[in-house]
Protein backbone atom coordinates (compact mmCIF):
# COMPACT_ATOMS: atom_id res chain seq x y z
CA UNK A 1 0.00 0.00 0.00
CA UNK A 2 1.36 3.12 -0.92
CA UNK A 3 2.06 5.75 2.14
CA UNK A 4 0.31 8.80 2.54
CA UNK A 5 2.96 11.80 2.77
CA UNK A 6 3.69 14.97 1.65
CA UNK A 7 7.12 12.76 0.02
CA UNK A 8 4.19 10.85 -1.85
CA UNK A 9 2.42 13.97 -2.25
CA UNK A 10 5.16 15.54 -3.92
CA UNK A 11 6.15 12.38 -6.39
CA UNK A 12 2.44 12.45 -7.18
CA UNK A 13 2.31 16.23 -8.66
CA UNK A 14 4.65 15.25 -11.11
CA UNK A 15 2.51 13.03 -12.64
CA UNK A 16 -0.57 15.32 -12.37
CA UNK A 17 -1.77 12.88 -9.18
CA UNK A 18 -3.14 10.09 -12.19
CA UNK A 19 -1.01 7.07 -10.33
CA UNK A 20 -2.20 7.16 -7.21
CA UNK A 21 -3.05 3.84 -6.11
CA UNK A 22 -6.89 2.71 -5.44
CA UNK A 23 -7.25 3.48 -1.75
CA UNK A 24 -8.91 -0.37 -1.93
CA UNK A 25 -9.48 -3.37 -4.45
CA UNK A 26 -13.03 -3.87 -5.61
CA UNK A 27 -13.31 -7.73 -5.33
CA UNK A 28 -15.28 -10.37 -6.29
CA UNK A 29 -16.61 -12.97 -3.08
CA UNK A 30 -14.73 -15.58 -2.75
CA UNK A 31 -16.20 -19.27 -2.16
CA UNK A 32 -15.19 -19.07 1.85
CA UNK A 33 -14.29 -17.22 4.39
CA UNK A 34 -13.10 -17.36 8.18
CA UNK A 35 -14.97 -14.30 9.19
CA UNK A 36 -18.47 -12.05 6.99
CA UNK A 37 -18.90 -8.91 8.36
CA UNK A 38 -21.64 -7.44 6.95
CA UNK A 39 -22.20 -4.48 6.87
CA UNK A 40 -19.67 -1.77 5.18
CA UNK A 41 -20.36 1.05 7.73
CA UNK A 42 -18.10 2.56 10.26
CA UNK A 43 -18.43 -0.20 12.65
CA UNK A 44 -18.17 -3.45 10.68
CA UNK A 45 -14.89 -1.26 8.42
CA UNK A 46 -13.31 -0.60 11.75
CA UNK A 47 -14.40 -4.51 13.39
CA UNK A 48 -12.68 -6.06 9.81
CA UNK A 49 -9.48 -3.69 10.64
CA UNK A 50 -9.25 -4.90 14.19
CA UNK A 51 -9.49 -8.57 13.36
CA UNK A 52 -6.83 -8.17 10.92
CA UNK A 53 -4.41 -5.83 13.04
CA UNK A 54 -5.18 -7.62 16.57
CA UNK A 55 -6.03 -10.83 16.15
CA UNK A 56 -4.50 -11.46 12.27
CA UNK A 57 -7.44 -12.54 10.75
CA UNK A 58 -6.97 -11.56 7.22
CA UNK A 59 -9.67 -13.86 5.94
CA UNK A 60 -11.98 -11.60 5.98
CA UNK A 61 -14.95 -10.18 3.94
CA UNK A 62 -16.84 -7.07 4.55
CA UNK A 63 -20.30 -7.32 2.75
CA UNK A 64 -22.05 -4.07 2.23
CA UNK A 65 -25.59 -3.47 0.30
CA UNK A 66 -24.61 -0.27 -0.81
CA UNK A 67 -21.32 1.47 -0.78
CA UNK A 68 -18.95 2.19 1.31
CA UNK A 69 -19.52 5.32 4.04
CA UNK A 70 -23.05 5.75 2.39
CA UNK A 71 -24.85 4.74 5.43
CA UNK A 72 -24.92 6.39 9.17
CA UNK A 73 -20.87 6.73 8.97
CA UNK A 74 -21.55 9.66 6.58
CA UNK A 75 -25.27 11.03 7.59
CA UNK A 76 -24.32 11.29 11.71
CA UNK A 77 -22.94 14.58 12.59
CA UNK A 78 -19.70 13.65 13.80
CA UNK A 79 -19.56 14.27 17.95
CA UNK A 80 -17.25 12.12 19.49
CA UNK A 81 -17.50 11.74 23.01
CA UNK A 82 -17.53 9.84 26.46
CA UNK A 83 -19.85 11.80 29.07
CA UNK A 84 -21.26 8.76 30.18
CA UNK A 85 -22.65 8.28 33.85
CA UNK A 86 -22.41 4.06 33.72
CA UNK A 87 -19.05 2.75 34.21
CA UNK A 88 -20.11 0.11 31.28
CA UNK A 89 -20.70 3.00 29.22
CA UNK A 90 -17.74 5.45 30.35
CA UNK A 91 -15.31 3.32 29.86
CA UNK A 92 -16.05 1.77 26.77
CA UNK A 93 -16.15 4.99 25.27
CA UNK A 94 -12.84 6.29 26.61
CA UNK A 95 -10.88 3.11 25.72
CA UNK A 96 -12.59 4.81 22.25
CA UNK A 97 -11.21 8.10 22.94
CA UNK A 98 -7.65 6.65 23.47
CA UNK A 99 -8.27 5.29 19.91
CA UNK A 100 -9.96 8.30 17.86
CA UNK A 101 -6.15 10.18 19.40
CA UNK A 102 -4.31 8.03 17.56
CA UNK A 103 -6.32 7.24 14.54
CA UNK A 104 -4.55 9.63 12.11
CA UNK A 105 -1.89 8.20 12.42
CA UNK A 106 -2.79 4.63 12.62
CA UNK A 107 -4.85 4.85 9.67
CA UNK A 108 -2.12 6.59 7.77
CA UNK A 109 -4.97 8.86 6.88
CA UNK A 110 -6.00 12.16 8.49
CA UNK A 111 -9.54 12.49 10.14
CA UNK A 112 -9.28 15.58 11.23
CA UNK A 113 -10.15 14.65 15.24
CA UNK A 114 -10.83 17.92 16.98
CA UNK A 115 -11.08 17.57 20.75
CA UNK A 116 -12.89 20.86 20.60
CA UNK A 117 -14.90 19.94 23.80
CA UNK A 118 -18.64 19.92 23.84
CA UNK A 119 -21.09 21.51 27.06
CA UNK A 120 -24.29 20.03 27.76
CA UNK A 121 -26.12 23.34 29.11
CA UNK A 122 -28.65 23.12 32.49
CA UNK A 123 -31.57 25.38 32.66
CA UNK A 124 -32.11 24.39 36.38
CA UNK A 125 -31.03 24.10 39.57
CA UNK A 126 -32.24 20.45 39.43
CA UNK A 127 -30.46 19.80 36.09
CA UNK A 128 -27.18 21.43 37.35
CA UNK A 129 -27.10 18.39 40.46
CA UNK A 130 -28.11 16.24 37.76
CA UNK A 131 -25.02 17.28 35.73
CA UNK A 132 -22.56 17.78 39.05
CA UNK A 133 -23.48 13.89 39.54
CA UNK A 134 -22.25 12.36 35.99
CA UNK A 135 -19.75 14.91 35.97
CA UNK A 136 -18.52 13.09 39.51
CA UNK A 137 -19.16 10.12 38.08
CA UNK A 138 -16.75 10.44 34.97
CA UNK A 139 -13.96 11.90 37.10
CA UNK A 140 -14.22 8.61 38.86
CA UNK A 141 -13.64 6.75 35.62
CA UNK A 142 -11.21 8.92 34.60
CA UNK A 143 -12.89 11.22 31.90
CA UNK A 144 -12.30 14.60 32.26
CA UNK A 145 -15.75 16.32 33.61
CA UNK A 146 -15.68 20.26 34.51
CA UNK A 147 -19.04 21.90 35.92
CA UNK A 148 -19.03 25.48 34.51
CA UNK A 149 -21.62 27.98 35.99
CA UNK A 150 -23.49 30.60 33.84
CA UNK A 151 -20.87 33.35 34.06
CA UNK A 152 -18.19 30.87 33.00
CA UNK A 153 -20.45 29.54 30.13
CA UNK A 154 -20.85 33.37 28.59
CA UNK A 155 -17.46 33.06 28.14
CA UNK A 156 -17.44 30.40 25.63
CA UNK A 157 -20.61 30.55 23.54
CA UNK A 158 -21.30 34.51 24.21
CA UNK A 159 -24.02 34.15 21.02
CA UNK A 160 -25.92 32.18 23.21
CA UNK A 161 -29.13 33.68 24.45
CA UNK A 162 -28.18 34.87 28.44
CA UNK A 163 -30.94 37.38 28.77
CA UNK A 164 -33.02 37.19 31.91
CA UNK A 165 -36.06 36.74 30.96
CA UNK A 166 -35.97 33.78 28.36
CA UNK A 167 -38.63 30.63 28.92
CA UNK A 168 -35.04 28.63 29.70
CA UNK A 169 -32.44 30.42 31.14
CA UNK A 170 -29.02 28.98 31.15
CA UNK A 171 -27.70 27.91 34.55
CA UNK A 172 -24.44 26.74 34.28
CA UNK A 173 -23.51 22.81 32.36
CA UNK A 174 -21.46 20.02 31.95
CA UNK A 175 -18.21 20.06 29.96
CA UNK A 176 -16.27 17.48 28.53
CA UNK A 177 -13.09 19.56 27.17
CA UNK A 178 -11.87 16.55 25.75
CA UNK A 179 -14.49 15.58 23.57
CA UNK A 180 -14.83 16.44 19.91
CA UNK A 181 -15.59 16.33 16.20
CA UNK A 182 -13.83 14.02 13.27
CA UNK A 183 -14.41 13.84 9.61
CA UNK A 184 -16.95 11.16 9.71
CA UNK A 185 -15.84 9.91 5.73
CA UNK A 186 -12.66 9.95 6.30
CA UNK A 187 -12.85 7.26 9.45
CA UNK A 188 -14.73 5.01 7.10
CA UNK A 189 -12.04 5.53 4.06
CA UNK A 190 -9.20 5.63 6.79
CA UNK A 191 -10.42 2.09 8.35
CA UNK A 192 -11.42 0.55 4.60
CA UNK A 193 -7.84 1.31 2.98
CA UNK A 194 -5.93 0.05 6.06
CA UNK A 195 -8.66 -3.30 6.49
CA UNK A 196 -8.26 -3.89 2.14
CA UNK A 197 -4.46 -3.60 2.49
CA UNK A 198 -4.21 -6.29 4.97
CA UNK A 199 -6.59 -8.88 3.09
CA UNK A 200 -9.40 -8.01 4.22
CA UNK A 201 -12.50 -8.05 0.95
CA UNK A 202 -14.88 -5.36 0.82
CA UNK A 203 -17.26 -6.56 -1.38
CA UNK A 204 -19.96 -3.35 -2.41
CA UNK A 205 -23.20 -3.74 -3.69
CA UNK A 206 -23.79 -6.97 -2.24
CA UNK A 207 -27.15 -7.70 -0.71
CA UNK A 208 -27.62 -10.20 1.92
CA UNK A 209 -30.77 -12.35 1.15
CA UNK A 210 -30.53 -15.46 3.78
CA UNK A 211 -28.53 -17.00 6.50
CA UNK A 212 -27.08 -21.24 6.28
CA UNK A 213 -27.85 -22.47 9.36
CA UNK A 214 -28.09 -25.97 10.66
CA UNK A 215 -27.59 -27.54 13.91
CA UNK A 216 -27.90 -24.06 15.70
CA UNK A 217 -24.34 -23.37 13.53
CA UNK A 218 -23.23 -20.86 11.09
CA UNK A 219 -22.71 -22.25 7.64
CA UNK A 220 -22.94 -19.17 5.63
CA UNK A 221 -24.51 -16.10 4.41
CA UNK A 222 -26.54 -16.32 1.22
CA UNK A 223 -26.22 -13.02 -0.91
CA UNK A 224 -27.32 -11.23 -4.17
CA UNK A 225 -23.32 -12.09 -4.97
CA UNK A 226 -23.67 -15.86 -4.49
CA UNK A 227 -23.35 -18.16 -1.64
CA UNK A 228 -20.69 -17.51 0.59
CA UNK A 229 -19.62 -19.88 3.33
CA UNK A 230 -18.28 -18.91 6.51
CA UNK A 231 -18.17 -20.17 10.28
CA UNK A 232 -18.22 -16.75 11.90
CA UNK A 233 -21.07 -14.11 11.20
CA UNK A 234 -20.56 -10.40 12.36
CA UNK A 235 -23.84 -8.59 11.67
CA UNK A 236 -22.98 -4.04 12.07
CA UNK A 237 -26.00 -3.58 9.90
CA UNK A 238 -27.34 -0.82 12.40
CA UNK A 239 -31.00 0.44 11.30
CA UNK A 240 -31.01 -2.92 9.45
CA UNK A 241 -30.80 -5.19 11.93
CA UNK A 242 -34.16 -5.85 12.64
CA UNK A 243 -34.57 -6.65 8.93
CA UNK A 244 -31.66 -8.98 9.23
CA UNK A 245 -32.76 -10.72 12.32
CA UNK A 246 -36.09 -11.36 10.88
CA UNK A 247 -34.01 -13.67 8.26
CA UNK A 248 -32.89 -15.63 11.44
CA UNK A 249 -35.93 -15.39 13.17
CA UNK A 250 -34.55 -13.74 15.79
CA UNK A 251 -36.98 -10.78 17.58
CA UNK A 252 -34.28 -8.22 19.21
CA UNK A 253 -35.11 -5.35 21.73
CA UNK A 254 -34.42 -2.96 19.23
CA UNK A 255 -36.82 -0.62 17.61
CA UNK A 256 -35.84 1.14 14.19
CA UNK A 257 -36.61 5.03 13.83
CA UNK A 258 -35.78 7.72 11.77
CA UNK A 259 -33.16 11.00 12.90
CA UNK A 260 -32.97 13.49 10.64
CA UNK A 261 -30.14 16.44 10.83
CA UNK A 262 -29.42 19.53 9.08
CA UNK A 263 -26.26 22.21 8.44
CA UNK A 264 -26.46 25.77 7.35
CA UNK A 265 -24.96 27.72 4.83
CA UNK A 266 -21.07 28.47 5.87
CA UNK A 267 -20.38 31.67 8.48
CA UNK A 268 -17.42 32.69 9.83
CA UNK A 269 -16.50 31.12 13.34
CA UNK A 270 -18.82 31.59 15.55
CA UNK A 271 -18.71 28.32 17.72
CA UNK A 272 -15.60 26.18 18.75
CA UNK A 273 -17.33 23.24 20.55
CA UNK A 274 -20.16 21.10 20.93
CA UNK A 275 -22.96 22.56 22.49
CA UNK A 276 -26.53 20.62 23.60
CA UNK A 277 -29.67 23.12 24.59
CA UNK A 278 -30.31 21.21 28.11
CA UNK A 279 -34.18 22.30 28.01
CA UNK A 280 -35.04 20.43 24.77
CA UNK A 281 -33.61 18.06 22.28
CA UNK A 282 -31.05 19.93 20.48
CA UNK A 283 -27.03 19.46 19.78
CA UNK A 284 -24.86 22.02 17.19
CA UNK A 285 -21.14 22.07 16.56
CA UNK A 286 -19.55 24.36 13.95
CA UNK A 287 -17.73 22.27 11.19
CA UNK A 288 -14.21 23.69 9.63
CA UNK A 289 -16.12 24.66 6.23
CA UNK A 290 -18.35 27.15 8.36
CA UNK A 291 -21.35 25.37 8.20
CA UNK A 292 -23.68 24.94 11.33
CA UNK A 293 -24.55 21.35 11.99
CA UNK A 294 -27.42 20.73 14.09
CA UNK A 295 -29.62 17.47 15.12
CA UNK A 296 -32.06 16.47 18.13
CA UNK A 297 -35.55 14.40 18.15
CA UNK A 298 -35.92 11.50 15.71
CA UNK A 299 -39.19 11.85 13.74
CA UNK A 300 -41.05 9.70 16.52
CA UNK A 301 -42.38 6.81 14.64
CA UNK A 302 -40.97 3.67 13.84
CA UNK A 303 -39.04 3.69 10.16
CA UNK A 304 -36.88 2.55 7.57
CA UNK A 305 -37.32 5.73 5.27
CA UNK A 306 -33.85 7.22 4.72
CA UNK A 307 -35.55 11.02 4.47
CA UNK A 308 -37.43 12.50 7.36
CA UNK A 309 -40.45 15.06 7.68
CA UNK A 310 -40.19 18.95 8.06
CA UNK A 311 -42.45 19.30 11.55
CA UNK A 312 -39.52 17.78 13.07
CA UNK A 313 -36.58 20.05 11.62
CA UNK A 314 -39.52 22.77 12.70
CA UNK A 315 -39.28 21.59 15.99
CA UNK A 316 -35.80 20.69 16.42
CA UNK A 317 -34.79 24.17 15.54
CA UNK A 318 -37.71 25.97 17.71
CA UNK A 319 -35.25 24.49 20.31
CA UNK A 320 -32.21 25.95 18.50
CA UNK A 321 -33.46 29.36 17.63
CA UNK A 322 -34.31 29.35 21.53
CA UNK A 323 -30.89 29.05 22.54
CA UNK A 324 -29.16 30.75 19.47
CA UNK A 325 -31.33 33.36 18.32
CA UNK A 326 -28.80 34.19 15.38
CA UNK A 327 -29.73 30.87 13.48
CA UNK A 328 -33.11 32.46 12.56
CA UNK A 329 -31.28 34.54 9.74
CA UNK A 330 -29.48 31.40 8.82
CA UNK A 331 -30.17 29.79 5.26
CA UNK A 332 -30.52 25.57 5.63
CA UNK A 333 -28.30 23.92 3.10
CA UNK A 334 -29.33 20.80 3.36
CA UNK A 335 -30.98 18.44 5.61
CA UNK A 336 -31.01 14.45 5.69
CA UNK A 337 -31.97 11.45 7.58
CA UNK A 338 -30.93 7.84 8.41
CA UNK A 339 -32.47 4.91 10.29
CA UNK A 340 -31.33 4.06 13.55
CA UNK A 341 -31.08 0.60 15.62
CA UNK A 342 -32.60 2.22 18.95
CA UNK A 343 -32.35 -0.38 21.70
CA UNK A 344 -34.92 -0.61 24.81
CA UNK A 345 -32.44 1.17 27.45
CA UNK A 346 -30.45 3.43 25.13
CA UNK A 347 -27.24 1.13 25.10
CA UNK A 348 -25.90 -0.96 22.65
CA UNK A 349 -24.99 -4.49 21.96
CA UNK A 350 -22.13 -6.41 21.21
CA UNK A 351 -22.73 -9.90 21.91
CA UNK A 352 -22.57 -13.79 20.67
CA UNK A 353 -26.39 -15.05 20.50
CA UNK A 354 -27.59 -18.44 20.13
CA UNK A 355 -26.88 -19.62 17.18
CA UNK A 356 -22.93 -20.32 17.10
CA UNK A 357 -20.95 -17.95 14.61
CA UNK A 358 -23.60 -15.40 15.01
CA UNK A 359 -22.00 -12.45 16.39
CA UNK A 360 -24.23 -9.36 17.19
CA UNK A 361 -23.18 -5.46 17.31
CA UNK A 362 -26.44 -3.27 17.08
CA UNK A 363 -28.53 -0.69 19.37
CA UNK A 364 -26.35 2.19 18.96
CA UNK A 365 -29.30 4.12 19.01
CA UNK A 366 -27.82 7.63 17.44
CA UNK A 367 -24.55 7.38 19.04
CA UNK A 368 -22.96 4.81 17.01
CA UNK A 369 -20.48 7.30 15.66
CA UNK A 370 -17.98 8.12 18.82
CA UNK A 371 -18.16 4.16 19.49
CA UNK A 372 -16.53 3.37 15.81
CA UNK A 373 -13.29 2.51 17.22
CA UNK A 374 -14.38 1.02 20.70
CA UNK A 375 -16.87 -1.11 18.93
CA UNK A 376 -14.99 -2.14 16.00
CA UNK A 377 -11.89 -3.41 19.10
CA UNK A 378 -14.35 -4.86 20.99
CA UNK A 379 -16.15 -7.07 18.74
CA UNK A 380 -13.41 -8.09 17.02
CA UNK A 381 -12.03 -9.30 20.18
CA UNK A 382 -15.46 -11.33 20.76
CA UNK A 383 -15.50 -12.59 17.28
CA UNK A 384 -11.85 -13.50 17.40
CA UNK A 385 -12.03 -15.23 20.73
CA UNK A 386 -15.59 -16.43 20.93
CA UNK A 387 -16.08 -14.45 24.18
CA UNK A 388 -16.80 -11.25 25.54
CA UNK A 389 -13.93 -8.52 25.87
CA UNK A 390 -14.81 -7.13 29.42
CA UNK A 391 -15.05 -3.67 28.13
CA UNK A 392 -18.11 -4.76 26.04
CA UNK A 393 -19.50 -7.72 28.66
CA UNK A 394 -22.30 -4.66 30.04
CA UNK A 395 -23.43 -4.75 26.50
CA UNK A 396 -25.04 -7.99 26.10
CA UNK A 397 -28.07 -9.36 24.89
CA UNK A 398 -29.60 -11.12 28.40
CA UNK A 399 -29.44 -7.66 30.01
CA UNK A 400 -32.95 -7.16 28.95
CA UNK A 401 -34.43 -10.16 30.37
CA UNK A 402 -32.27 -10.51 33.16
CA UNK A 403 -32.79 -6.53 34.60
CA UNK A 404 -29.58 -5.48 33.81
CA UNK A 405 -30.47 -2.74 32.26
CA UNK A 406 -28.10 0.47 31.24
CA UNK A 407 -31.10 3.55 31.02
CA UNK A 408 -28.54 6.09 30.93
CA UNK A 409 -31.56 8.87 30.60
CA UNK A 410 -33.64 6.75 32.03
CA UNK A 411 -36.36 7.20 29.77
CA UNK A 412 -37.59 2.97 29.86
CA UNK A 413 -38.71 1.70 26.96
CA UNK A 414 -40.14 4.45 24.60
CA UNK A 415 -37.46 4.15 22.19
CA UNK A 416 -39.25 7.30 20.18
CA UNK A 417 -38.85 9.57 22.65
CA UNK A 418 -35.47 9.08 23.41
CA UNK B 1 -45.74 15.51 7.12
CA UNK B 2 -48.35 12.64 7.75
CA UNK B 3 -52.18 12.80 7.67
CA UNK B 4 -53.67 10.72 10.14
CA UNK B 5 -57.28 9.70 10.16
CA UNK B 6 -58.58 10.06 13.78
CA UNK B 7 -61.59 7.62 13.49
CA UNK B 8 -63.20 9.49 15.81
CA UNK B 9 -62.40 13.09 14.50
CA UNK B 10 -60.79 12.90 11.13
CA UNK B 11 -58.41 13.71 8.70
CA UNK B 12 -55.92 15.78 11.14
CA UNK B 13 -52.21 16.86 10.74
CA UNK B 14 -49.57 14.45 12.37
CA UNK B 15 -49.10 17.60 14.72
CA UNK B 16 -52.20 16.82 16.81
CA UNK B 17 -50.88 13.60 17.80
CA UNK B 18 -48.59 10.90 19.87
CA UNK B 19 -47.02 7.91 18.73
CA UNK B 20 -47.87 4.71 21.05
CA UNK B 21 -45.48 1.60 19.05
CA UNK B 22 -46.38 -1.26 18.17
CA UNK B 23 -49.97 -2.49 18.86
CA UNK B 24 -49.66 -6.01 18.17
CA UNK B 25 -47.45 -6.81 21.24
CA UNK B 26 -50.13 -8.35 24.14
CA UNK B 27 -49.90 -7.89 27.55
CA UNK B 28 -49.46 -11.40 29.35
CA UNK B 29 -52.37 -12.05 31.38
CA UNK B 30 -53.42 -10.52 34.35
CA UNK B 31 -53.48 -12.29 37.76
CA UNK B 32 -51.45 -15.25 36.40
CA UNK B 33 -48.03 -16.50 37.04
CA UNK B 34 -45.82 -14.63 34.14
CA UNK B 35 -42.68 -16.28 32.87
CA UNK B 36 -39.50 -13.78 32.75
CA UNK B 37 -39.15 -15.09 29.45
CA UNK B 38 -42.77 -14.10 28.64
CA UNK B 39 -41.92 -10.80 30.56
CA UNK B 40 -39.03 -9.69 28.33
CA UNK B 41 -40.85 -10.67 24.97
CA UNK B 42 -44.00 -8.01 25.78
CA UNK B 43 -41.78 -5.26 27.72
CA UNK B 44 -38.61 -5.22 24.91
CA UNK B 45 -38.95 -7.75 22.18
CA UNK B 46 -39.86 -5.72 19.06
CA UNK B 47 -40.08 -7.35 15.56
CA UNK B 48 -40.00 -3.41 14.04
CA UNK B 49 -41.00 -4.66 10.36
CA UNK B 50 -39.81 -3.27 7.10
CA UNK B 51 -42.82 -2.58 5.57
CA UNK B 52 -46.73 -2.27 6.39
CA UNK B 53 -46.84 -1.79 10.80
CA UNK B 54 -49.83 -1.68 13.22
CA UNK B 55 -49.33 0.87 15.40
CA UNK B 56 -51.24 2.73 18.34
CA UNK B 57 -51.64 6.41 17.96
CA UNK B 58 -52.87 9.27 20.87
CA UNK B 59 -55.01 12.11 19.27
CA UNK B 60 -53.20 14.28 22.43
CA UNK B 61 -54.46 17.63 20.92
CA UNK B 62 -57.90 16.78 20.07
CA UNK B 63 -60.03 14.18 21.34
CA UNK B 64 -57.69 12.39 23.28
CA UNK B 65 -58.19 8.79 22.39
CA UNK B 66 -55.86 6.44 21.72
CA UNK B 67 -56.30 4.38 18.55
CA UNK B 68 -54.38 1.71 16.01
CA UNK B 69 -52.84 2.96 12.37
CA UNK B 70 -51.85 0.64 9.69
CA UNK B 71 -49.12 2.51 8.36
CA UNK B 72 -46.02 1.30 5.67
CA UNK B 73 -42.26 1.99 7.55
CA UNK B 74 -40.99 2.99 4.40
CA UNK B 75 -43.35 4.76 2.55
CA UNK B 76 -45.14 6.15 5.76
CA UNK B 77 -48.68 5.59 3.20
CA UNK B 78 -51.40 4.63 5.89
CA UNK B 79 -53.76 2.51 5.25
CA UNK B 80 -56.53 2.05 7.55
CA UNK B 81 -57.05 3.91 11.10
CA UNK B 82 -59.12 1.67 14.04
CA UNK B 83 -60.77 2.19 17.07
CA UNK B 84 -58.69 0.44 19.85
CA UNK B 85 -61.49 -2.82 19.99
CA UNK B 86 -61.66 -3.07 16.22
CA UNK B 87 -59.17 -5.57 14.22
CA UNK B 88 -56.91 -4.81 11.45
CA UNK B 89 -56.06 -7.27 9.29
Amino acid sequence: MQKYSIFSLIKNAFSNHEKWDLAWKDPSPKKEYDVVIIGGGGHGLATAYYLAKEHKITNVAIIEKGWIGGGNIGRNTTIIRSNFMYDDNARFNEFGMNLWRNMSQELNFNVMFSPRGIINLAHSDAQMNAYARRGNSMRLNGIDAVLLNREEIKKIIPMADFSEDVRYPIFGGLAQPSAGTARHDAVAWGYARQADSMGVDIIQNCEVTGFDVSGGKIQGVRTSRGDIKTKKIGLCVAGSTNVLAEKLNITLPIETHLLQACVSEPVKPVLDGVVTFGAGHFYISQSDKGEMVMGGDLDGYNSYAQKGNLPTIQHVLTGGIALFPFLSRLKMLRTWGGIMDMSMDGSPIIDKTHIDGLYLNCGWCYGGFKSVPSSGWTFAHTIAQDRVHELNEGFSLNRFAKGYLLDEKGLGTKTWIS
Amino acid sequence: MLNINCPYCGDRSQKEFAYGGDATVKRPELNKEVSDEKWNEFIYLRKSPRGKHIELWHHIAGCRQWFKVQRDTVTHEIFKTAKMNEEIK
